[in-house]
């Protein structure tokens, strides 16, 4: 019995070596495969030295509000110059400001509202340039059917509704707020999504009855949604600013047909305003 | 000879320690870091702030009400599992282990398409009742349900795998009934593992982010849990997130601490 405990207790400890040994070999292995996989594939998260504006790759950190008339002119771009890819990110202006501002590399960071540039590292744009690039107000979406049968601002308060708006730290909640205080209509607020677009979802699935969004949002959901206007008056606009990090050719071109009159307009076919 | 087994000992020393360690620092330097560049004066500061301590106090009921909601209908289902050899309990086996791979984001779109307004379940339940899930705390518990009730049941099942089929037969022989058996044989047996399935999924629940903001949204107070709070606040204030971030920490480090010293060996 005692003799045999030794030898039993060496060979789970030979088994670990032997599993190590294969775990540290295919560790080894991976980290060698997973760094070259990693420097070609995502160029954009990891690498600014050998991917971005040096090469052929733009990468444009965007305003989730400006997803589509961005995708649009991009995928332009791209057809205009073979090789050439414009990659997109689309968040909250404010987790994208946060993020350039700890270092995610970007060629290209267009904003809604210029609140969150005072995220950006004051000198973000000094090698590259800033522009205003169009302008957005608010409005009211509802589901398509309209269940709540909103026709006005002052609908909002009417109790029982679900209104859904977004989040008070990112710009289309803050001017929403803006919006609705200004009204003095104080609505039953559900949620508060962390951008534009997760807050028309919440109307488009129909969990909602309604949202305070930008006008380019209700005109680029098209038929799944329903606008309800905001009077000038009452309503806010907001500023767009596009700052170009660095003055490589593709940067420029892209953010130049952004500024150009075809970017204006896509940006008004997509519901925005001109700058 | 003891030289070269010195050797081996020392080779085999290597290859089990280095990436040991390198396993320690991968879980160990995000959680220094966080302790590190905490703002420990303004601490109490930003715990105090209104967004938190609502948000902790949510977080705490709805946790729990999984918890005890996962253990009184998923023990029973561990235990048909354990004893069942059949296709379909490996199918159904399966299927509750579904949430442990699927994105919590994916969850949330699933629950949407179940209990939303327009939902399978939640039309229904809306025209006849009047009841609406979504936004509201019970949807919280149902995100939580669906991404942490199957650590439970899995880790449940495994430990009542361990129960020996013959103490049942033997109480069965004895003339107790199968409710008697699972009650006073299974239960007692399978009690350690079903104090860290909890554990286990108490903690999933606690940290639970993509299904609850998909389904339950975000609202301080009623559905904004702690780990939606710790995502706003970073918008606002990086220095109030780490605070919460640390005060998560501590309470899930303590409950899990208490847990184990209790029950879990």
């Amino acid at each position: 019995m005692r003799g045999s405990r030794p030898i039993r207790r060496c060979r789970p400890t030979l088994a670990y070596a032997a599993v190590a040994a294969a775990v540290l070999v295919a560790s080894a292995c991976g980290a060698r495969g997973g760094s070259g996989g990693g420097g070609e594939s995502g160029v954009a998260d990891v690498d600014p030295g050998a991917g971005g504006a040096s090469g052929s790759t733009v990468t444009v950190l965007a305003a989730a509000s400006l997803t589509e008339p961005l995708t649009a002119l991009a995928r332009g771009y791209e057809a205009d110059h073979p090789g050439v890819q414009v990659r997109l990110s689309f968040g909250s202006s404010t987790t994208l400001a946060r993020q350039v501002a700890e270092g995610a590399p970007a060629d290209i960071v267009a904003l809604a509202g210029s609140t969150a540039l005072a995220k950006l590292p004051p000198d973000a744009a000094q090698d590259g340039g800033r522009a205003t690039i169009a302008r957005n107000a608010m409005e009211i979406a509802t589901p398509a059917d309209n269940p709540g049968r909103i026709t006005a601002l002052e609908d909002l308060s009417r109790p029982g509704l679900d209104v859904v708006l977004c989040a008070a730290t990112v710009p289309c909640g803050a001017a929403a707020d803006a919006v609705l205080s200004r009204a003095g209509v104080t609505p039953n607020v559900v949620s508060r999504e962390v951008d534009v677009k997760a807050t028309l979802a919440k109307v488009r699935l129909g969990e909602a009855d309604a949202a305070v969004v930008y006008h380019s949002d209700v005109v680029s959901a098209g038929d799944a949604v329903h606008g309800v206007a905001i009077p000038a008056a009452r309503n806010t606009t907001l500023d767009y600013p596009m700052l170009w990090l660095n003055r490589a050719e593709h940067t420029v071109g892209f953010a130049e047909l952004v500024g150009s009159r075809e970017g204006v307009t896509a940006l008004t076919a997509a519901g925005f305003l001109a700058p | 000879m003891s030289a070269s087994r010195r050797a081996a000992a020392r080779t085999t020393r290597i290859g089990l320690f280095v990436p040991a360690g390198l396993a320690v620092a991968l879980v160990a330097l995000p959680l220094a870091a966080l302790l590190l560049r905490a703002d420990w004066g303004g601490l109490l500061g930003h715990l105090a702030d209104p967004a938190v301590l609502p948000a902790i106090r949510l977080s705490l009921a709805t946790t729990f009400t999984t918890v005890v909601v996962a253990v009184l209908v998923g023990t029973p289902l561990a235990w048909l599992l354990a004893r069942s050899h059949s296709r379909r309990a490996s199918w159904l086996r399966a299927l509750i282990t579904v949430p442990l791979v699927l994105p919590p984001v994916v969850g949330g779109v699933a629950l949407l398409m179940a209990y939303g307004r327009r939902g399978v379940v939640g039309a229904p339940l809306l025209d006849l009742f009047g009841v609406r899930l979504p936004f509201t705390p019970v949807a919280v518990v149902l995100a939580e349900l669906f991404v942490a009730m199957p650590f439970y049941i899995i880790a449940v099942e495994g430990a009542m795998r361990g129960v020996d089929p013959r103490l049942d037969q033997v109480a069965a022989t004895l003339g107790a009934s199968p409710w008697r058996c699972f009650t006073r044989v299974a239960l007692p047996i399978a009690a350690p593992g079903m104090a860290a399935g909890a554990a286990l999924a108490w903690a999933r629940a606690l940290g639970e982010f993509g299904a609850t903001i998909t389904f339950a949204g975000n609202f301080a107070g009623r559905t904004q849990t702690a780990p939606l709070a710790v995502y706003v606040a970073l918008e606002r204030d990086p220095d109030a997130a780490i605070s919460l971030s640390l005060a998560m920490l501590v309470v899930s480090v303590v409950i899990l601490g208490a847990l184990r010293g209790r029950w879990v060996r």
